[in-house]
């Protein structure tokens, strides 16, 4: 390298600096912008030391979080397996807000901590604020000083009523939190500080004033036909809603035993299951796009002489860490990265658009030789999920290359057959199933409340839609029902339906597993 | 220009008390563990880090999952080198479909387990014996340390500057400071005043003149620049707390193994041993453990053996006692020896072997002997018969006579765990006293 290009380096040795720092971000920040056209929010950027970073995993990844025995748990087993070195921590942790949050870790070296900018503070940060799911079902302006409501508003239940009763609601309402999203509809938004306050002087109010005295049950018409009674269980079925998805939801607001700060224990709950849910979603895009972003910028870096050679070899032995994808065979291997998928998908759209084959051309019409790799990139990050840019991005090229087959696998058999290969003919069924592999709604059990009769005997009746014969397992069914009997406070069953033949396949009551 | 923020000083733990709750959960499971783990043990181990594995009752979070053993499913997996489409792979296990190796988090939670500290796992050891606080601390004291010399440290007090080894440094400062030496000034000064005395007032005579007060000044700053002794060289003795060598004490384990005793007096027996043995470790640096079990006839015998062999027989209580006193003239000398004994049995002997027991006693164990506690394990529905009174088995019954006469014998009944720690207080309480007694003899 000539001398003159040699002054030009961010930074030279391994040690940083607020001012390196500085300098770096604002280098990233000019090709983020202007070459790569990315759209951030804000960026805040928080130094933290190792030990915080631990806590910060505990607590799911957020700055603020309530107190929940759980939490501990999972820092004791984080902690545990990074002590034995079988996990590395790591390196960067960034919040879906605004402004964007993104933690370095001290111990991190200045060429890790370039890498952790690009990747964090502009790739995440970029597909926080443009993907549509992100859009529509988190609010980042609102999540943090939700989380402090959240976090103050426990922390006083647990002064009036006691830890112990938070935490039994807090346990069971954990249990339904897969099962505590709007998966279809849009969520409400998160009403702004002032109107959460409105509301909770309101339910005070009525928790005042209220008197079982006044209540009146309105008579029991006699001799019901059993049509009668048919059209009456329709009726009380339209107005609870049902059937409803969101259990927790269905609780919250219908259950007859919960006192209204429990009620507002389950919302919290259901709020952060609800937040988090995208990003299940796009875990593939997510990090595909972070990676992506921070390899283009590294090489644009490296290219413009600002980054020495031996800080770029460092970045790329991290970088090719991250994206390493060993085979089925392998004793390491841990299913699909998605790191690894998700940036070898975009550096195939890339590819697709700059330097197409005539495969690609058959394949991608649209974008194929088009030259505008970052347009086709930042449609992509925007405006799909997980499932649907596999369904449209996923190239023969890079099913070849990554050799991917699909095995098909029948709980009866005791072999896997192999159902289609890399080949002419399995190009499309593998890209479906990988696809399907990724849609979170496909791959959750789906259970939903389909009847209860308020005024009879009040028994919740769950059902499960049993898809491909795929059954509950029983230990942590039972468990789990349990935990929604305490919330209801009465019976509650669960049957498994045939989601095709419409076969009952099992039912389940806690009234015969507490017998 | 982005926002950094600093949040190193930040207090760290954030999720502290997230963990103590959690450990407040996990604590009934970690206890019952302990306990078992106490029981399949060995004495000498219930005094040392323990690994629970993770408790799952009271910390499961159950949710609804998936049952693996059932359905039909898809996987679409990378890496295939030698597989066509119809290719039949046999499952690698029963947990179904190639994913099922190394998926998921399940199976490294499996063989994640809690490291107890010691302290911790007496804690839960001596809850279950109900325990007192202050006598737990008491317990858990360690040994007295002595210091000992340990190489130098730049650091300390001043009564412990080691003055040759600062001594050292300072010279060899001086040297590579190059520090005018008093010698090189007193030559220069001589030279200076030799010159002085002389009445030359060529110019040469005068320029060597200055020449010389000026090296005479340049020595002098010098040497005040550059000091004799440094705070650099100052080297401090250091010392290190070892802990003080005290003496050995061997502990002899009697118990009866007739018959009658069965998996609970045993299990009596046994945590009495163990607390025996930690209240002994406390004092004594080495303790060995000798057990001797005896039917009709006694015989030394390792600690498995000890609490779980079927063997059993009639009982002569007396070959035991022979037995410890062989074993004592054999390898454990008085003189060097602090020698306890702990007997545990139910009371039953046979006829006129009592006495026999008493007399050993009376004439050569309890001269030997520290200490010697018989505990006696009596059915749960005899305390309210035998608690209070002197009546008993024929043993207890002889026993008093050997109470009455040597005050580092002492006798009790224990029914249920929770009686143990009470009754061993009780048992050791009068220690003072005895050693006392036993010097003066």
């Amino acid at each position: 390298m000539p001398k003159g290009a040699a002054s030009n380096l961010l930074f030279r040795d391994s040690d940083w600096n607020f001012e390196t720092l500085s300098r770096t971000y604002d280098a990233i920040e000019t090709i983020a912008l202007d070459e790569l056209l990315l759209d951030v929010y804000p960026n805040q950027l928080e130094i933290i030391s190792s030990e915080q970073m631990l806590d910060a995993y505990s607590s799911v990844g957020m700055p603020l979080m309530y107190q929940h025995w759980s939490f501990g748990k999972r820092f004791v087993f984080e902690e545990h397996l990074y002590r034995k070195g079988r996990r590395g921590l790591a390196y960067e942790l960034v919040i879906n807000s605004n402004p964007c949050i993104t933690y370095l870790m001290e111990e991190n070296t200045m060429a890790m901590q370039a890498l952790v900018t690009a990747h964090a503070a502009f790739g995440h940060n970029h597909f926080f604020k443009n993907n549509y799911l992100f859009q529509q079902w988190t609010d980042a302006s609102a999540i943090l000083s939700y989380m402090e409501f959240a976090k103050k508003y426990i922390a006083k239940c647990e002064e009036r009523y006691g830890t112990s009763e938070v935490e039994v609601i807090l346990d069971s309402a954990h249990a339904l939190m897969d099962q505590g999203v709007f998966r279809y509809r849009r969520p409400p938004r998160l009403s702004s500080e002032k109107e959460r306050e409105r509301a909770r002087e309101r339910l005070e109010y009525e928790e005042q004033t209220y008197s079982d005295l006044w209540r009146t049950l309105p008579p029991s018409p006699d001799g019901h036909g059993s049509k009668e009674a048919e059209r009456d269980a329709s009726e009380r079925k339209k107005e609870l809603n049902l059937p409803e998805e969101n259990l927790l939801y269905f609780l919250e607001k219908t259950s007859l035993i919960l006192e209204p700060w429990q009620r507002e224990l389950l919302r919290i709950v259901r709020v952060i299951a609800q937040y988090f849910y995208p990003q299940r979603q796009t875990k593939v895009m997510n990090e595909g796009c972070a990676t992506f972003v921070h390899y283009t910028i590294m090489n644009r870096l490296f290219d413009q002489g600002r980054i020495s050679e031996g800080s770029m070899l460092e970045m790329l032995h991290s970088h090719s860490n991250v994206v390493f994808q060993p085979s089925f065979d392998d004793p390491r291997f841990p299913g699909i990265n998605p790191y690894a998928l998700g940036f070898a998908m975009m550096q195939d759209i890339q590819r697709v658009c700059t330097d197409p084959t005539p495969e690609d051309r058959d394949w991608f019409p649209e974008i194929a030789g088009s030259g505008k790799w970052r347009e086709t990139l930042i449609d992509a990050w925007a405006n799909h999920r997980d499932e649907s840019f596999i369904l449209q991005y996923l190239s023969p090229a890079l099913i070849r290359k990554f050799r991917l087959f699909l095995l098909t696998d029948e709980a009866g058999d005791n072999y896997c057959e192999v159902a289609s290969i890399h080949n002419e003919r399995g190009y499309e069924t593998i890209r479906t199933a990988l696809a399907r592999s990724y849609d979170v709604a496909a791959n959750q059990s789906d259970i939903q409340v389909v009847d209860v009769d308020l005024l009879g005997d009040r028994h919740l009746r769950l059902q499960h839609n049993v898809k491909n014969g795929i059954l509950l397992d029983e230990a942590s069914r039972d468990a789990t029902l349990r935990h929604v009997r305490h919330l209801w406070g009465y019976d509650v069953s669960l049957a498994g339906i045939d989601a095709e033949t419409d076969d009952v396949l099992y039912e389940c009551s806690t009234a015969q597993a507490f017998e | 220009m982005p926002n950094f923020i600093d949040r190193r000083l930040n207090p760290k733990d954030k999720s502290l008390g997230n963990r103590r709750r959690f450990l407040k959960r996990a604590r009934e499971e970690l206890k019952r563990t302990i306990k078992e783990q106490i029981k399949a043990g060995k004495i000498a181990d219930v005094d040392a880090e323990h690994r629970v594995p993770m408790p799952e009752r009271g910390v499961g979070e159950p949710s609804f999952q998936p049952s693996p053993t059932t359905g039909e499913r898809q996987y679409v997996l990378p890496g295939n080198h030698e597989f066509s489409p119809g290719d039949r792979l046999p499952k690698p296990s029963a947990r179904g479909g190639a994913s099922g190796k190394g998926a998921g988090t399940g199976e490294s939670e499996d063989d994640f387990q809690f490291v107890l500290s010691r302290d911790e796992v007496l804690d839960l050891f001596f809850e279950d014996l109900e325990l007192p606080d202050m006598v737990k601390l008491n317990l858990k004291e360690s040994v007295a340390f002595k210091p000992r010399r340990a190489g130098f440290a730049t650091s300390g007090s001043p009564t412990n500057i080691n003055v040759g080894r600062t001594m050292r440094n300072s010279y060899g400062r001086r040297i590579a400071l190059r520090r005018p030496s008093r010698a090189d000034v007193a030559a220069v000064a001589d030279e200076l005043a030799k010159l002085q005395a002389e009445s030359n007032t060529s110019g040469a005579h005068q320029k060597r003149i200055e020449a010389l007060r000026e090296e005479l000044d340049k020595l002098e700053r010098r040497r005040r620049r550059i000091a004799y002794v440094d705070p650099v060289d100052i080297r401090f003795n250091r010392f290190e707390p070892q802990p003080l060598p005290n003496a050995s004490a061997v502990m002899f384990c009697l118990m009866d193994v007739s018959a009658s005793m069965g998996e609970r007096e045993k299990d009596l027996a046994k945590r009495f041993f163990v607390l025996l043995h930690l209240f002994l470790k406390r004092r004594y640096k080495r303790i060995d453990i000798v057990f001797i079990r005896h039917t009709d006839e006694a015989g030394e015998v390792d600690e498995n053996t000890f609490f779980y062999s079927k063997q059993s027989g009639g009982t002569v209580v007396s070959t035991a006692i022979e037995e410890m006193l062989r074993i004592i003239e054999e390898r454990y000398p008085a003189r060097e020896w602090n020698i306890y004994a702990a007997q545990a049995s139910d009371g039953e002997n046979s006829a006129g072997d009592s006495d026999l027991c008493v007399s050993l006693l009376h004439r050569q164990v309890m001269r030997l002997c520290q200490y010697y506690a018989y505990v006696e394990i009596i059915d749960e529905r005899e305390t309210e018969i035998f608690g209070t009174t002197d009546n008993g088995t024929s043993l207890w019954r002889a026993y008093r006579t050997v109470d009455s006469e040597w005050s580092n014998f002492q006798m009790t009944r224990i029914a249920r765990p929770s009686d143990i720690y009470p009754v061993f207080r009780k048992l050791f309480a009068r220690q003072p006293t005895m050693q006392r007694r036993t010097e003066r003899r």
